[in-house]
């Protein structure tokens, strides 16, 4: 069974973002970037199906510029056998990434497709179940277990008011949640043997996708700042406070 | 044309986010009709008639609907969407979450999440990087299908006489099957629309240590949350966590007890109208956002409160 594993490359999330002072976006140019964390669980599941002898092969898969190969290497260092870059300068948004999704999934043909729940970019939490529907396969979101055996997935995932299990026949699409696994760390002698992994370079035009993006983003802010920082001396006075003075409580 | 607002329901009621939905659909000019899909549904369906701002209530049932799959749920509000509607609107929800995007691809249209204003009936503001920057945004799309941030949003009042119409339910995409449901039943209230929330951190040290927050939140008729590192450890449900990937409220008084405050734990709390801060370390970036901040150890201060409240 193969699987694919797409991942995207994001500012890391230790990294405090600042507007550019036109409203433009936000600044990306000399900051540290990483794969999304949700993709690195989604790559870690995969490799752990395959150390089981569930799958047979990973693929990872990124779309966007050059510089996604180094996302790449760092899913190849992880465990994934092989990568695919869907390479191109365009904004791309879920849409537009689902779909190139789907034209690698038709050339690929994977069983699973496990994808990170949200990106921290730009945190919208569609892609997967965008690829979901336009393959017209079956979905299990924030997902927090995985188990497959004969042709069919049974996925444990969390829902507003606690878990819900979904059985599913594959072919079929995972997200992850933040507690499906811990991924691992890639280790040095990994890392060297990512640098000799396949990794193929394509582009939207050569997969005939139109990734022309559909929203404008008309202006970015940033929130109006919360003005904090008071002090309280004892429990006392937090209560005296939170009754006159915020007349939150009773 | 007009506005569809996918509800989520029990069966008997309706779910309070699809209130804040339905006022969200509200401000987008044009007639609000609300589709209730399940099983005996009717309730549910009788609620949303009587829901202020809607026009028309659709019931759509089946017995594949009494646990509904996001295949499914996206199917029958497909079903209804051809010509007759501008918008796609449902609360930003692990529930909406799930179905929106899939109805969004297959109209070959973008999707908007977490909308927290609507400017315009195609321009819509929503967070990004986890609510550092606010993004407006503007769809060239026909048809708009988004989801709202409840906290943004009132909730939606009584007074509403809508009719419900039947109509005729999809079939079953027979993709995916809900085969068992491990819903917490608490005696509090919910995360998201709580008045008080007190959460714990890591700073408490054990999922044992939690039940010190339940006392107090007994007194404050309380939900309780958790940070992320909180549920990381282990010591509370993943359904727990406040934060960028978990829930976002914004409830009249947020008491963060051990939690340090990393950028995306503010970002699922920030909105709150006060936030008491409990926590050892004076430097604490939780501090930076709090009202009231109290430094000292959690362990003799959550008791203290708690008697102080009576």
């Amino acid at each position: 069974m193969k699987i694919l594993v797409p991942v995207k490359r994001v500012v890391d999330y230790n990294v405090k973002v600042r507007v550019k002072p036109d409203g433009s976006g936000v600044d990306t140019a000399n900051v540290k970037m990483s794969m999304n964390p949700f993709d690195e669980i989604a790559i870690e599941e995969a490799v752990r199906l395959k150390e089981k002898g569930i799958a047979t092969e990973v693929v990872a898969v990124s779309c966007g510029l050059a510089a996604c190969q180094e996302t790449l290497r760092t899913a190849l260092a992880l465990g994934a056998d092989r990568a695919i870059l869907v390479e191109t300068d365009v904004e791309l948004q879920p849409l537009a990434v689902a779909k190139l999704l789907r034209a690698v999934v038709g050339n690929e043909a994977p069983q699973l497709v496990i994808c990170g729940k949200q990106a921290i970019d730009d945190d919208a939490n569609q892609t997967g179940q965008m690829l979901a529907a336009l393959l017209d396969w079956p979905q299990a979101t924030f997902a927090s277990r995985v188990e497959i055996a004969g042709g069919v997935a049974t996925v444990k995932r969390e829902v507003d008011g606690g878990l819900e299990t979904i059985e599913m026949k594959l072919p079929a699409l995972v997200t992850t949640d933040l507690r499906l696994n811990e991924p691992r760390y890639a280790t040095l002698p990994n890392i060297m043997k990512a640098k000799k992994k396949p990794l193929d370079v394509t582009s939207p035009a050569t997969l005939g996708v139109d990734v022309a993006p559909r929203l404008a983003t008309l202006r970015v802010t940033e929130p109006a700042k919360r003005k904090g920082g008071g002090k309280v001396a004892d429990v006392k006075e937090l209560v005296a406070k939170l009754r006159g003075e915020a007349k939150v409580i009773a | 044309m007009a506005i569809l607002v996918i509800a989520e329901h029990d069966q008997q009621s309706l779910k309070a986010a699809t209130l804040h939905a339905i006022t969200a659909a509200g401000k987008l000019g044009g007639d609000v009709h609300v589709l209730v899909a399940g099983h005996d549904a009717r309730g549910a369906a009788d609620a949303a008639a009587k829901v202020a701002g809607v026009a028309s209530v659709l019931l759509a049932e089946a017995p594949y609907l009494a646990q509904p799959t996001a295949e499914n749920m996206a199917a029958n509000a497909l079903a209804l969407l051809p010509g007759a509607y501008t918008h796609v609107v449902a609360a930003a929800t692990g529930y909406g979450k799930n179905i929106l995007p899939r109805i969004a691809a297959r109209l070959d249209v973008a999707q908007i999440s977490e909308v927290i204003a609507i400017d315009a009936p195609d321009t819509f503001v929503r967070p990004i990087y986890a609510g550092n920057a606010f993004a407006t945004v503007q769809s060239k799309d026909p048809v708009k299908v988004l989801t709202v941030r409840t906290t943004a949003f009132d909730a939606a009042g009584a007074g509403g006489s809508a009719a419900v119409t039947v109509v005729p339910a999809a079939p079953d995409t027979g993709h995916a099957k809900v085969i068992a449901q491990e819903i917490v039943k608490s005696e509090r209230p919910e995360l998201t629309s709580a008045r008080i929330v007190i959460s714990g951190g890591r700073g408490l040290g054990s999922g044992e240590n939690f039940k010190m927050l339940e006392a107090l939140a007994d007194k404050l008729n309380a939900a309780i949350g958790a940070s992320r590192a909180a549920v990381d450890a282990g010591y509370v449900p993943n359904d727990y966590q406040v934060g960028q990937t978990g829930k976002i409220v914004a409830p009249d008084l947020y008491i963060a007890i051990g939690i340090s405050g990393a950028i995306q734990h503010l970002a699922g709390m920030k909105d709150s109208k006060f936030i008491v801060a409990i926590n050892k370390d004076p430097d604490a970036p939780i501090f930076q956002v709090a009202d009231y901040g109290l430094v000292g150890d959690l362990f003799e201060l959550v008791p203290q409160l708690t008697a102080e409240l009576g």
